[in-house]
């Protein structure tokens, strides 16, 4: 099967600076992969990208983006725009912000879908039942402010995914909801993925969120990809040593109540401070003068594992 | 007060109904032609009786003509040069002000430059030129009015989508791959027109008492067309003898203006469905 989105060596610059640097990965459709990384390690200019909406000061230097086999990279503004929810849509954190506040949320749906007045209501009335909003008669009329954050995150839903799209790119789309709803839309998300058919783009720093869903997970560190693979694969056999530290930081209901919490010693170096070699040498346990001099590359290291780092044996 | 229907706002908008009314019946309505000047009726007080010419309700002014009929027929071109020149400089403002916020860089540098340009020009002088090069006329008076004032909508539509464009509705409309037009007429206009609102009807009274200022340089409404303005500022030099020159078209003027600020609050709170579930 040919995969509803395919992204290659893509490179986003600010000021010179590649801050996305050669990030590549696929999603089959009906597969849920996570993007994962702390703050500022380009997940979200990556998932910006995809949609080929990137803030005026980032510049794409490289790479391609094919939707369903056909590259959006070089499209023209008029033609992405047809694209634009209707084959690849977005979610977002906060769910109450990214609806209008002065129109129904009905409105906004049928807005998103591009069907006429008649047969529109009823469309968007099925829709809004079918990502689980109760009385979904009365919700249709009413506005933003009258909704929960979890039943806004549904509305989101609903309109992302009206269209049919082939894509849909979720930004941290539980981040702003407390954790039982957290759990009922990401259920929710699974569920049509699978129904329809669509592929979906996580981004989230919650590991958690990311093993309850994700099919594969890519780990982002600084720009690049530093390990991706099937998400069972990498929770139990981490190939990079950022990923490992990474999981043993997560706090654990079994650790000695007061202890101190694992850390991974030092911050994620400034853009401005990109060496030639491996950007987590700074942190790495492991880290020689192979890992300063040269980048590692992105290799298999089990099926459909793959980790970039020199150093993949002492992590077996 | 909220969007709510209440008696209040029905008073209002009776009173603005009843205002419009007579403005719009005027040639008919006045008890005597405004024009006419009688002369041995000069400066006479309100509730004054003439076995030869009738009641004069609320008086006569400084050449004998009936005050009542000047105010009446006055209210037509007051409530015009209002409402129109408002309208013109509330519409090329918030134009002006939605595409420079929104397109942001060198269109938002030119136009807020030209906002500043304009606002250091002495509105009196802008219109003294204007008028000067053009002629008196309505239409003119009008152009003027709007040429001086929409920079005010400009700033304050530019400055709310600046704001509002930022915000994740506005990123969501996009990324669902709505069009600026549509995003600028359905998302950003209805958010930010609340505070644009607010300015339009504090201008509204604002440009009546330009249009008497304009009157009083003799560049409005050209005598002896009577304007609520030059209604009053020809009653200045009077004040002390004949008080009723200035009080009555001021009186209209105060409720009119009251009426309109009171109607754009209430607007306001209806147009934002938050508020009228409070």
């Amino acid at each position: 099967m040919s995969a509803a989105l395919e992204v290659s060596d893509l490179r986003l610059a600010i000021g010179g600076v590649n801050v996305v640097d050669g990030i590549a990965f696929s999603v089959a459709p009906g597969e849920v992969m996570a993007l994962v990384g702390e703050s500022g390690c380009g997940k979200s200019l990556t998932a910006q990208a995809l949609l080929r909406l990137l803030p005026r000061q980032v510049r794409q230097t490289g790479g391609r983006i094919l939707l369903e086999g056909e590259d959006i990279t070089a499209l023209a503004e008029r033609r992405l725009r047809q694209i634009r929810g209707r084959r690849i849509s977005m979610i977002f954190q906060e769910p109450q912000a990214a609806l209008d506040p002065l129109s129904p949320v009905g409105a906004q749906v049928r807005e998103a879908s591009g069907l006429a007045s008649a047969a529109a209501r009823e469309a968007v009335r099925r829709m809004l039942a079918e990502v689980g909003i109760a009385d979904p008669d009365r919700r249709i009329d009413q506005y933003p402010f009258e909704l929960s954050g979890g039943m806004c995150q549904r509305v989101m839903i609903a309109s992302a995914l009206i269209s049919r799209p082939a894509v849909l790119v979720a930004d941290e789309p539980t981040t702003a909801l407390d954790v039982t709803i957290q759990a009922q839309i990401l259920d929710l998300l699974r569920r049509l993925a699978a129904e329809r058919g669509t592929a979906i783009v996580l981004i989230t720093h919650d590991m958690g969120v990311v093993a309850d869903i994700a099919e594969r997970v890519a780990v982002m560190y600084a720009g690049r990809i530093a390990e991706i693979g099937p998400t069972a694969a990498v929770f139990s056999r981490p190939r990079h040593p950022y990923t490992a530290l990474l999981l043993a930081a997560i706090p654990r209901l079994a650790d000695e109540p007061k202890s101190r919490l694992a850390v991974i010693e030092g911050s994620v170096p400034q853009p401005s401070e990109y060496g030639a070699g491996c950007r987590f040498v700074g942190r790495c346990p492991f880290a020689d003068a192979r890992c300063n001099a040269e980048p590692p590359p992105l290799l298999e290291t089990d099926e459909g594992h793959f980790s970039a780092c020199w150093h993949t044996e002492r992590l077996a | 007060m909220t969007g709510r229907f209440t008696p209040g706002i029905a008073a209002i908008l009776g009173l603005l109904a009843i205002y419009v009314f007579v403005a719009v019946l005027a040639p008919w309505i006045v008890p005597h032609n405004p024009l006419r000047q009688i002369l041995l009726l000069r400066l006479r007080p309100p509730l004054t009786y003439s076995p030869s010419a009738g009641w004069f309700l609320l008086g006569t002014d400084d050449v004998g003509r009936d005050l009542l009929s000047r105010v009446v027929d006055g209210a037509r071109a007051s409530l015009m040069v209002g409402a129109l020149s408002v309208s013109v400089s509330l519409l090329s403002g918030t134009v002006f002000g939605l595409l420079a916020g929104w397109f942001r860089g060198w269109i938002a540098i030119v136009v807020m430059r030209i906002v500043d340009i304009v606002l250091s020009i002495p509105a009196i002088l802008l219109a003294v030129l204007t008028v000067a090069v053009l002629g008196p006329s309505f239409a003119n008076l009008i152009l003027v009015l709007g040429l001086t004032r929409w920079p005010r909508y400009t700033r304050v539509a530019y400055a709310q989508t600046l704001q509002v464009a930022t915000l994740p509705y506005i990123r969501a409309a996009e990324m669902a791959g709505a069009h600026a037009p549509r995003i600028l007429l359905r998302h950003i206009l209805p958010n930010i027109a609340g505070p644009l609102m607010v300015v339009a009807t504090t201008e509204f009274g604002l440009m009546i008492l330009f249009e008497a200022g304009l009157s009083f340089l003799g560049l409005g409404i050209q005598p002896p067309y009577p304007s609520w303005g030059s209604i009053m500022s020809e009653g200045q030099n009077y004040v002390a003898s004949a008080w009723w020159m200035t009080v009555f078209p001021g009186i209209c003027l105060f409720g009119v203006v009251l009426c309109v600020n009171l109607l754009g609050d209430w607007l306001r709170d209806r147009l934002d469905p938050r508020a009228q579930s409070r």
